[in-house]
């Protein structure tokens, strides 16, 4: 090799330059392939707020409604449970919500705008199944603790305001969503009070 | 008249490409261990079960329809309307669970007598990488029937990405291509699941067996068939003719030709797991609930989780290892951390002696407890959470993990039998 008429140094300078715009050229045709995996124009769209009818609700009943393709658990609290939930604060992984899992409005002992209506998003913060509600027989769950929530796929538990229990896989509490009323009887999922 | 036709035209491709060397090379002077077990019967089991995976799948897809609205009803095309559908249907359902099957026994094998051993660090990768990636296929494939199971596995499985800090949320987005999971996660699932994943594995599957034949198969005594050159007398050589790729490199003793030795060992095998296949597929073909699971015969519905959900029963030893960890990031490190230290055990096994025939009662003990874990891990991981469950749960998982940090520490200066010279008649 080294009696055949090359300029070395011109080589290497020519194989590094072709490999760094090559390596530029692949980093940018992996672009679109990576984008086109984000959520489309269409999935971004389908986001509106819903309305739900909580006036036929029945004291200590759970109902679902559909928000952004996600089940919303909405629950009408009797004044007992709603009393009891200071009760157990200290078997709870974040009993004064101070992680953001909730807008500043529910920022409070009940979670909620109103203390009678728990509005949380019916998604395991573990990973991402949907707890039953035990009305009554939560305390095969927590001693003590007649109702609640829990997730059946790894065993999460959540109290009535849908704080998470401690020694669970679940990190955080259940997610309030934003939500306002519109009157007494009408709740509005996706959108907080005044900015409709 | 006819063989000298063939005999002509393989001269004619011989010469523009070396079909008959490959063949030699590969199969009919491939010198094998003359002792190979029934559990060398594995590898080309699985190799049986791509194959029918791969050919079943591509008849599925021409029926099936990869939609958010369509792809439920569209699997009851296949079983109710399509001629045979159900078959084809049955045949590759029941293939995902022989696949893993046959790839545990495999990967068994290789623990058993020590086939992961230096110089075979890269094969067991190779191996490694293949089971990963049959994980991913399986695990998309799961979610195209588009039934309640289908959802709420891929549910939580996408869910575990979430577990990286900082970008995990917007990594799972990515992953879904939407806000929950919709006919945008099914659509990419299914492109991964029919090209990109099959040709993957197809790749690492020949890189596999390339690096199988460039070291050699090891077997049940863990004894090297190659001895260096010239060191054998004559006589004792084994009497068949090997490649000279091996051939001119090393004595080889106590071997044979894999083909027709293997080839017909194989086709035993073959008869055998396909008796067994069959069995399932026609008797049992939801194999009890476990291969397909009831929720999955409905629709899958983002607002209701099923009562009870589990992964399909190959993924139930990971699936505990994460369920017992009471910590979102450090259950998903604790799962993917089972996998990898399955990918260092080369390393892990500081050992000289392959076979647990030569090794230390320790080992044997070692290798039982593990074999017992990893059964214990995968039947918890069908089962319900409960705090009993959770507890063996964690105890199996310690034995899991417990084989590999005890292996690195005994294997060093273990206590083992002498090993032969020669395989023996």
């Amino acid at each position: 090799m080294s009696n055949v008429p090359v300029n070395n140094g011109r080589r290497r300078f020519l194989t590094a330059a072709t490999a760094v715009v090559g390596g530029v050229g692949v980093v940018g045709a992996a672009v679109p392939f990576i984008a086109s995996w984000n959520p489309s124009a269409r999935a971004k769209a389908a986001g509106a707020p819903v309305e739900v009818n909580v006036g036929k609700i029945q004291p200590g009943q759970l109902i679902r409604a559909e928000w952004r393709g996600k089940p919303v658990y909405v629950v009408r609290r009797t004044e007992k449970t709603v009393s009891e939930l200071a009760k157990h604060d200290d078997q709870l992984r974040d009993p004064n919500s101070e992680k953001a899992q909730q807008p500043e409005y529910a920022t409070n002992a009940y979670r909620s705008i109103k203390p009678e209506f728990l509005v949380a998003l019916g998604v395991c913060t573990h990973l991402g199944c949907a707890p039953t509600h035990h009305g009554g027989d939560f305390d095969q769950f927590v001693e003590g603790v007649p109702n609640g929530f829990f997730c059946p796929c790894h065993g999460s538990k959540f109290d009535m305001a849908g704080r998470v229990f401690q020694g669970v896989p679940a990190p955080l509490n259940l997610v309030v969503p934003e939500h306002s009323f519109v009157n007494d009887d009408t709740l509005l999922i996706g959108v907080s009070q005044g900015d409709a | 008249m006819l063989m000298k036709l063939f005999t002509d035209f393989m001269g004619w491709v011989d010469k523009r490409l070396p079909v008959t060397d490959a063949w030699n090379k590969h199969l009919a002077q491939y010198p094998a261990p003359k002792n190979f077990n029934f559990w060398y019967f594995f590898g080309s089991l699985a190799m049986l079960v791509l194959v029918n995976q791969i050919l079943t799948g591509i008849w599925l897809t021409m029926n099936y329809e990869p939609s958010g609205d369509g792809a439920f009803a569209s699997i009851e095309y296949i079983m109710r309307d399509v001629d045979f559908g159900w078959l084809l249907r049955y045949m590759h359902s029941t293939g995902a669970s022989a696949f893993f099957v046959v790839v545990y026994m495999h990967m068994m094998r290789g623990l058993m007598y020590g086939s992961y051993q230096k110089p075979r660090e890269l094969l067991w990768i190779f191996g490694m990488l293949i089971f990963l990636v049959l994980m991913a296929e399986a695990f998309m494939g799961y979610l195209l029937p588009w039934g309640n199971m289908s959802y709420w596995g891929a549910q939580v499985i996408i869910s575990l990405f979430g577990a990286v800090p900082i970008i995990g949320d917007d990594l799972t987005l990515w992953i879904r291509g939407d806000y929950v999971i919709s006919g945008a996660t099914l659509n990419r699932f299914f492109a991964l699941h029919v090209i990109a994943m099959p040709l993957v594995l197809v790749i690492l599957v020949f890189l596999h067996i390339l690096a199988l034949h460039e070291v050699g198969s090891n077997n049940p005594e863990g004894i090297d068939i190659k001895k260096p050159k010239g060191s054998v007398k004559p006589e004792e050589l084994s009497k068949f003719t090997f490649h000279k790729q091996y051939s001119e490199k090393y004595d080889i003793v106590d071997a044979v030709p894999f083909h027709p030795y293997y080839s017909v060992k194989d086709i035993m095998g073959v008869a055998g797991f396909l008796f067994l296949f069959c069995w399932v597929m026609f008797f049992a073909p939801e194999g009890g609930g476990y291969f397909m699971e009831a929720p999955n015969f409905t629709p899958a519905n983002g607002l209701k989780t099923p009562e009870h959900i589990a992964p399909v029963w190959y993924f139930g030893p990971f699936y505990t290892i994460l369920r017992v960890v009471p910590d979102k990031l450090l259950g998903a490190v604790a799962m993917f951390g089972a996998i990898v230290m399955l990918f260092a055990l080369p390393w892990f096994d500081r050992g000289t002696v392959k076979s647990v025939r030569y090794r230390s009662k320790l080992h044997l003990v070692n290798l039982i407890q593990f074999a017992i874990c990893f059964v214990v891990l995968g039947a918890l991981g069908t089962m319900p959470a409960t705090p009993t469950a959770n507890l063996i749960g964690v105890i199996a998982s310690f034995g899991y993990f417990g084989f590999f940090i005890a292996l690195w520490f005994y294997s060093k200066n273990e206590n083992t039998k002498p090993v032969p010279e020669r395989i023996a008649d």
